[in-house]
């Protein structure tokens, strides 16, 4: 799909001949984030539909224990330090941000009065600046009234290198921010900033008070009392905190939203695994709420089966994905083995690859072992039917592999193993240990063999496998080995982050202490072009046409061979109504949870 | 006496550095690092890895920075968990009285079940009470008590729904109905733990009891006409439980270290789940801190059991 293309389809939004959500849908199809397809629309100058979260209470409280399982327990309640998606959830009861992600990618606005856009003066042409307007009367749980400054503070207190804030990538593209009056901020970027939407919004963006922490910014962060009893504007007050077990937390009675919250008090109990999890709401119903289960769906269906609860998926950016590696494992050049002077003996030649695309069986992957919780997908472009393409179709047919790899040469030997110019079709394939994945090897291993190709499994650890230890070989970032399989994960609503894993200059290598993203290590001139033009693109359709273009150039060359796109899924009990997003925390919207008696 | 002491004390503290380096060490080699997580989450660019790390202090050498945690510890520091950026002390602080009510509960009703059982085994020895008593035991640990908690989940909370499987440490009920509710959690796990132990207990009870049943002075005391129940309780059970206290001391340390397995299934907030998720995360400071505080405890429950082993049986001297 080209610049035209979408734009047209945007038109006949504007025109009113196709809905927003129609036109999510198939931005979504087609690889680009929902958030992003949002801003397309927003930017386009589409009204935003008045997002409205439905809610039914008559009044705040009322609504007794709201109980909320995690399987990980959170350890710190400090969301500029959050680790992982349970110490972003679990700060969510105390803590917000100026604006959340909602499941179609719309904005939501919740401590910012309105959405920044070109008709409220909030965006300028030259994408160098954003004006956030900030809701009037909201006061911290002390009972201090939130302001620009505490905004501002946010951003001096990440963007401290000495602070070690985990949220500093959100917030270290932003120059300056001005405080225009009281409630009005003007974030100020170095560069033009197609994507303005990330300090100060969702998981990343929730605002801490300045009067609490600003004498613990930099060396002393660690310090503050606050760290672990959170005075926040969220609709839920600190009552306890045992890091790695549970919080506690009470009715806010001066919530800033009418009639909020519902529940009198959140009880949030982490540990344990996250089958056990899913029994206690889905078949005991001793909880309200469980977080990521990670289960198999046939597990879930049993389960499910209790009566109490169901799993709720929803679709996310996480992609299964095998991994060809690009450079030669077994070569060692200047102490680096898989070094980017190397070629692949066998991937270099791309009957291989196309043979390995053949033979990926990935109808039976998603119906045997993902069941619900996993769509098999060619590449990033899905459906619609219409909007498949044709070079992106996906197949498995090891008849079809058998027919390349003999067109291009390689003979099948004695052992039933195929060569060519003395190098036999061996290759070792690893992933991290997980049984989802260990199931989907061999189901690959299998296919392989019928077309002569010997695999070799390895598992590895996870905890290992996802390190960023530099003297470990068995990581992922140092792929010593011919392939491997496991999901990146898209944490960022916008691709911008996502996508720079294929850029040359991400190349995971000695040099940087394998920390680069580009782990495959392939590299291609022009997706180094058009990745710098989309950077720089402040119009949002030709944006997303370029991020279209990058996904092609990545899934036609065959060394990322795309899976399983993998959704989220929580366990619900029976009458729970919570507004779940996909691109934002499961808890982004807990003012506005309550039970449907 | 005193002299012996001292002396123990002494050879204590070389064998505790010892264990400590040792720990530091495996620790250090063990593969994977705390920032694990942070490593595939591409809204954290490289340098703010680097930078938690040099923070963190994960770049130096090992040996600088078993240095550093020796001297901090010798202050009082324990240093701070890496996952929640807590001092480790109050991490600690915080599980240590979940884990005495459950497990200290459980093993005072290993004892209460295992001293009357195998006495009682030993003073019928092959009676049918014996035998079923016997089977019992090796039943009981032979059955490890991951399957049997999940038995006593399926039963007692998915089957019955008498029990809940999910332990609060921060019940918010008040009164009678909060000594109800903290009772009520603590069941299953407590039988779960008390029971396997339970089962070495009683094994160990009926041997010492049927070791000293057959001696000269108790068929003495017998002949002189003292009633049984006298004799079974003042010259038979009092020598025959000279090993088994010395067992029970040494099994203390686990009272405090707590139950990793039994402590997961049913999420209970103690010493052993905390020392999981922080191998698990990789959070060296804590893994450090449990695990030495473990072999300290180790080592003076040795000390405490060889003492109270002279004391109970004054032919043992010190010297």
């Amino acid at each position: 799909m080209n610049e035209q293309e979408l734009r047209n389809l945007v038109g006949q939004v504007k025109a009113g001949r196709m809905s927003r959500r129609q036109f999510v849908q198939r931005m979504v199809a087609i690889g680009l984030t929902a958030p992003m397809a949002g801003m397309m629309l927003h930017q386009s100058g589409v009204a935003q539909a008045a997002t409205a979260v439905p809610y039914k209470p008559p009044k705040a409280g009322g609504g007794g224990v709201l109980k909320l399982l995690f399987w990980q327990a959170p350890t710190l309640l400090n969301p500029h330090f959050a680790i992982g998606t349970k110490d972003q959830e679990a700060s969510r009861l105390f803590y917000e941000p100026l604006a959340g992600w909602d499941r179609d990618g719309n904005l939501v606005p919740i401590l910012a009065e309105e959405i920044p856009s070109k008709d409220n003066d909030g965006l300028k042409e030259d994408g160098l600046s954003v004006v956030w307007k900030l809701k009037k009367g909201v006061k911290w749980h002390d009972g201090v009234p939130f302001t620009a400054d505490d905004v501002i503070f946010n951003w001096e207190y990440s963007n401290n290198p000495q602070t070690a804030a985990a949220s500093i990538g959100s917030y270290k593209d932003v120059k300056a921010i001005e405080k225009l009056d009281d409630h009005t901020v003007r974030m100020v970027f170095a560069q033009p900033t197609p994507f303005w939407a990330n300090a100060f919004v969702a998981s990343y963006g929730l605002i801490i008070p300045k009067h609490l922490f600003a004498d613990y910014a930099g060396d002393k962060s660690r310090d503050a009392p606050a760290n672990l009893k959170p005075v926040g504007t969220g609709p839920y007050m600190f009552v306890d905190f045992r890091p790695g077990d549970s919080v506690a937390a009470k009715r806010n009675p001066g919530y800033h939203q009418e009639g909020r919250p519902y529940f009198d008090t959140v009880e949030l109990k982490g540990g344990g695994d996250a089958v056990s999890a899913a029994r206690a709401v889905l078949q005991t119903g001793e909880y309200d709420y469980a977080y990521n289960i990670q289960v198999e769906d046939e597990i879930l269906q049993k389960l499910e089966a209790g009566g109490q609860g169901k799993a709720s998926l929803s679709v996310c950016g996480n992609i299964e994905h095998i991994q060809l590696n690009v450079t030669d494992p077994s070569v060692e050049v200047d102490g680096e083995r898989a070094s980017v002077k190397t070629k692949h003996p066998l991937f270099s030649d791309p009957a291989v690859r196309e043979a390995m695309n053949l033979l990926i069986d990935r109808d039976s992957v998603q119906k045997f072992i993902y069941g619900r919780a996993g769509v098999a997908t060619p590449n990033f472009l899905n459906n619609p039917e219409q909007f498949r393409s044709k070079n992106n179709k996906y197949e498995f047919s090891i008849e079809k592999a058998n027919q390349v790899l003999e067109a291009a040469g390689w003979k099948k030997g004695s052992d039933g193993i195929r060569a060519k110019d003395g190098k036999q079709l061996k290759l070792v394939f690893q992933t991290s240990i997980n049984s989802p994945r260990q199931k989907n090897q061999a189901v690959i291993k299998q296919a392989c063999q019928k077309a002569g190709i010997d695999v070799e499994l390895k598992s590895v650890v996870a905890s290992v496998f996802f390190s960023s230890d530099t003297a470990n070989p068995d990581t992922y970032s140092h792929f010593y080995c011919d392939m491997q399989m496991y999901q990146t994960t898209m944490p960022q609503a916008d691709p911008q982050f996502f996508m720079n894993q294929f850029t040359s200059g991400e190349v995971a290598s000695k040099a940087n202490k394998w920390q680069g993203r580009n782990i495959t290590r392939w590299q291609s001139k022009e997706y180094d072009d058009v990745y710098h033009q989309a950077e720089k693109e402040l119009d949002p359709v030709k944006r997303a046409a370029l991020f279209i273009k990058l996904n092609d150039l990545v899934v036609a060359d065959r060394y990322i061979l795309p899976e399983i796109n993998r959704k989220l899924a929580i366990g619900v009990k029976n009458g729970m109504v919570l507004h779940e997003s996909g691109w934002d925390n499961d808890l982004w919207q807990i003012a506005n949870w309550y039970r449907d008696v | 006496m005193g002299n012996y002491l001292l002396r123990r004390l002494i050879i204590a503290i070389p064998s505790l550095l010892g264990i400590s380096l040792i720990l530091f060490v495996l620790l250090a080699l063990a593969p994977g690092d705390p920032f694990g997580e942070l490593a595939s989450n591409p809204n954290i660019p490289p340098e703010v890895r680097e930078v938690l790390r040099a923070k963190f202090g994960i770049n130096d050498p090992v040996f600088v920075r078993y240095f550093h945690w020796l001297v901090a510890m010798l202050h009082g520091d324990w240093g701070f968990s890496f996952a929640s950026r807590v001092d480790v002390d109050t991490l600690i602080l915080q599980r240590i009285p979940t884990t005495l009510y459950v497990v200290g509960t459980s093993q005072l009703l290993a004892l209460a079940v295992a001293l009357p059982v195998g006495v009682y085994a030993a003073m019928r020895p092959y009676s049918i009470f014996d035998q079923i008593a016997n089977t019992f035991a090796f039943i009981g640990f032979s059955l490890p008590t991951f399957f049997t908690g999940l038995l006593l989940i399926l039963v007692f909370s998915v089957n019955l729904g008498w029990l809940p499987f999910v332990y609060r440490a921060d019940i918010a009920a008040t009164g009678w109905h909060w000594y109800w509710e903290y009772i009520k959690q603590a069941i299953m796990p407590i039988t779960v733990l008390g029971l396997f132990q339970a089962a070495s207990y009683t094994r160990y009870v009926r041997s010492a009891v049927l070791d000293v049943i057959r001696l000269d002075y108790v068929t003495t005391a017998r002949s002189k006409g003292i009633g049984e129940r006298k004799v079974i309780v003042k010259h038979v059970v009092r020598n025959a439980l000279i090993p088994v206290v010395t067992l029970v001391a040494l099994q203390m340390p686990s009272v405090f270290g707590g139950a990793i397995i039994t402590e997961q299934i049913f999420r209970i907030p103690g010493i052993g789940s905390l020392l999981i998720s922080a191998i698990l995360a990789n959070d060296t400071p804590v893994i450090m801190a449990v695990a030495f505080v473990f072999s300290c405890l180790v080592v003076f429950f040795n000390l405490l059991a060889d003492i109270i082993y002279g004391w109970l049986d004054p032919r043992i001297s010190f010297r």
